[in-house]
This record gives C-alpha cells, sequence and structure tokens, in this order.
C-alpha cells in the first residue's frame, strides 16, 4: 500500500526554531529541479502549521508529513 | 441594389472600428488596474529599538522572503539606532547629536527587552535562552535579511533629529535613506504593511 518516495535531497533541520526551518527549505527548493522531492526532517512544531502554509503560498507540493519521536517529516515536490 | 450594399458595407466598417476602439480602451483599462494592484510584498515600519520587537521584524522579514515575497523594512525612531555599527564613529555631530549618540544603543546587539529587562538581567537571561533553543540572535538574522535580499530603507528625519552621520551606520547592500513617501509608495503596492 504505501508508495515509496524517491528523494532527491534531505535536509536535517532537528533543533532549528522558527523562521530557519522555512527559510532554509524555501532557499533548498531552489537548487532542486521542478518535480524533484525534498525530505525535511524538522523537529520545530510549529512547522506542522508552517510547512503547509509555506507551501500553499509558493505553489510547491508537500506529498507526505511524518511524524514520529517528536520529529516531523515532510515530503515536498518542487512544483513551480 | 449597389448603392444599399455600399451603406451596408461603410456601417459595418465604422461598427469594427468603433469596437476596436473600444477594446483599446478596455485592454488599457485593464493594464492600469493591473498596475494598481498590490503585489506580493511586505512594507515594514520598524519603529521600536526594543530586543524582543526587533526579533519579531526580522523573523517576520526573513519568513516572508522564505514565502516568495520581497520585503523592505523602513527603519524610523527608536528602530534607526538598531542600524548603527558599533564598530564606526560619526564625526562632526553637534552637542544634541552628542547626547542622542551617547544615551541611544549603538546597533543590535545593544538592543534591550521592552519588558522584564531588569537593569539587563532580563535581555541577558533572554539572550542565553535563545542561544540555548538555537534561535537565531539578531545579528544573525540581520545577516540572513542580508542574504535573501531584504530591502532597508531609513528614515532620513530621524537621522536629521538624532543627530546619526551615514558613515556610522551598518555595511548593507540595499539600504537608502529617504521619507514617507518612498514607504507609502511601497505600502500601497504591497499586500501586507505592518508597523511594529
Amino acid at each position: 500500500m504505501t508508495e515509496e518516495i524517491k528523494v532527491d535531497k534531505v535536509m536535517d533541520l532537528k533543533g532549528l526554531p522558527c523562521p530557519m526551518p522555512v527559510v532554509k527549505v524555501s532557499k533548498a527548493i531552489k537548487e532542486v529541479q521542478v518535480g524533484q522531492v525534498i525530505e525535511a526532517i524538522t523537529s520545530d512544531p510549529g512547522s506542522l502549521a508552517d510547512f503547509p502554509a509555506w507551501a500553499k503560498t509558493s505553489g510547491n507540493e508537500i506529498l507526505k508529513t511524518e511524524q514520529k519521536d517528536g520529529l516531523i517529516k515532510f515530503y515536498i515536490k518542487r512544483k513551480v | 441594389m449597389e448603392n444599399i450594399n455600399n451603406i451596408n458595407k461603410e456601417n459595418q466598417v465604422r461598427d469594427l472600428k468603433a469596437l476596436e476602439g473600444m477594446l483599446k480602451a478596455l485592454k488599457d483599462e485593464l493594464q492600469g488596474v493591473k498596475a494598481k494592484q498590490p503585489k506580493e510584498k511586505l512594507a515594514m515600519v520598524v519603529f521600536s529599538g526594543d530586543l524582543d520587537r526587533a526579533l519579531a521584524a526580522f523573523i517576520i522579514a526573513t519568513g516572508a522572503v522564505a514565502m516568495g515575497m520581497e520585503v523592505t523594512m523602513f527603519f524610523t525612531f527608536w528602530g534607526t539606532p538598531l542600524l548603527r555599527d558599533p564598530k564606526k564613529v560619526g564625526k562632526g555631530k553637534d552637542f544634541f547629536g552628542k547626547m542622542f549618540g551617547m544615551m541611544l544603543p549603538k546597533g543590535l546587539k545593544a538592543a534591550k527587552l521592552s519588558k522584564l529587562n531588569m537593569g539587563g538581567l532580563g535581555t541577558g537571561m533572554m539572550k542565553y535562552l535563545m542561544k540555548k533553543k538555537n534561535m537565531a540572535s539578531l545579528e544573525q538574522l540581520l545577516e540572513m535579511a542580508k542574504e535573501l535580499g531584504v530591502k532597508i530603507v531609513i528614515c532620513e528625519l530621524s537621522m536629521q533629529i538624532m543627530g546619526f552621520k551615514k558613515e556610522e551606520m551598518i555595511d548593507y547592500p540595499d539600504l537608502i535613506y529617504a521619507g514617507v513617501a518612498k514607504f507609502l509608495e511601497e505600502a500601497m503596492d504591497s499586500k501586507v504593511q505592518l508597523f511594529i
């Protein structure tokens, strides 16, 4: 059932509070090709709301969000 | 018969020309409306020189760039001394300028909390906590803003009133000195405006 997502870049953003996770991802997304996927791992609970808000505004897509042991994993696809 | 045909043709040409004119007028108007529409921009007034407010200002500014916005920060009144460079000296100041220069904080590092400062104890504690929680300092946030292309405008009037000299302000690639019209021009063109 679970479909493997092909990841092109992994970002470790653990321990970084607002606004760093979003700032760093917004920079990194420009460094991958359209259609490629970034896996971003954060420990900031605020990013649960921030990443979808950022994706919506910037026109990118969050394919999947996983939460485990206080960490949040986002799979972000560059769309534009 | 031929006469009627000719008249019809003339009428058609006239109608077509009128339509063309209307279309052009509409297009022009649409372009005007589009040009007037606010853009994905943030225009922010940084009025306060408090550490907490300056932190909020820089976090919003850098976050806005991440969201794809163009950001301009206008530093005025008590916000102006935040952009003094502690390593630089302003020369040729009058008495009041010297007083202001002495009494007001020199740069981001000297900013104090607006509440619970407790003679600097609270501010020190806040800075300790920020470091412990990996939070970026004001100086780091300014560096980030620079990297992200945040534009800075310093209020010319504040500079004059407080007697600050341009040579004592920070080095920043996108920095200009201007008045209220510059802020309003930017604000009218921005979807988000803030006063901090």
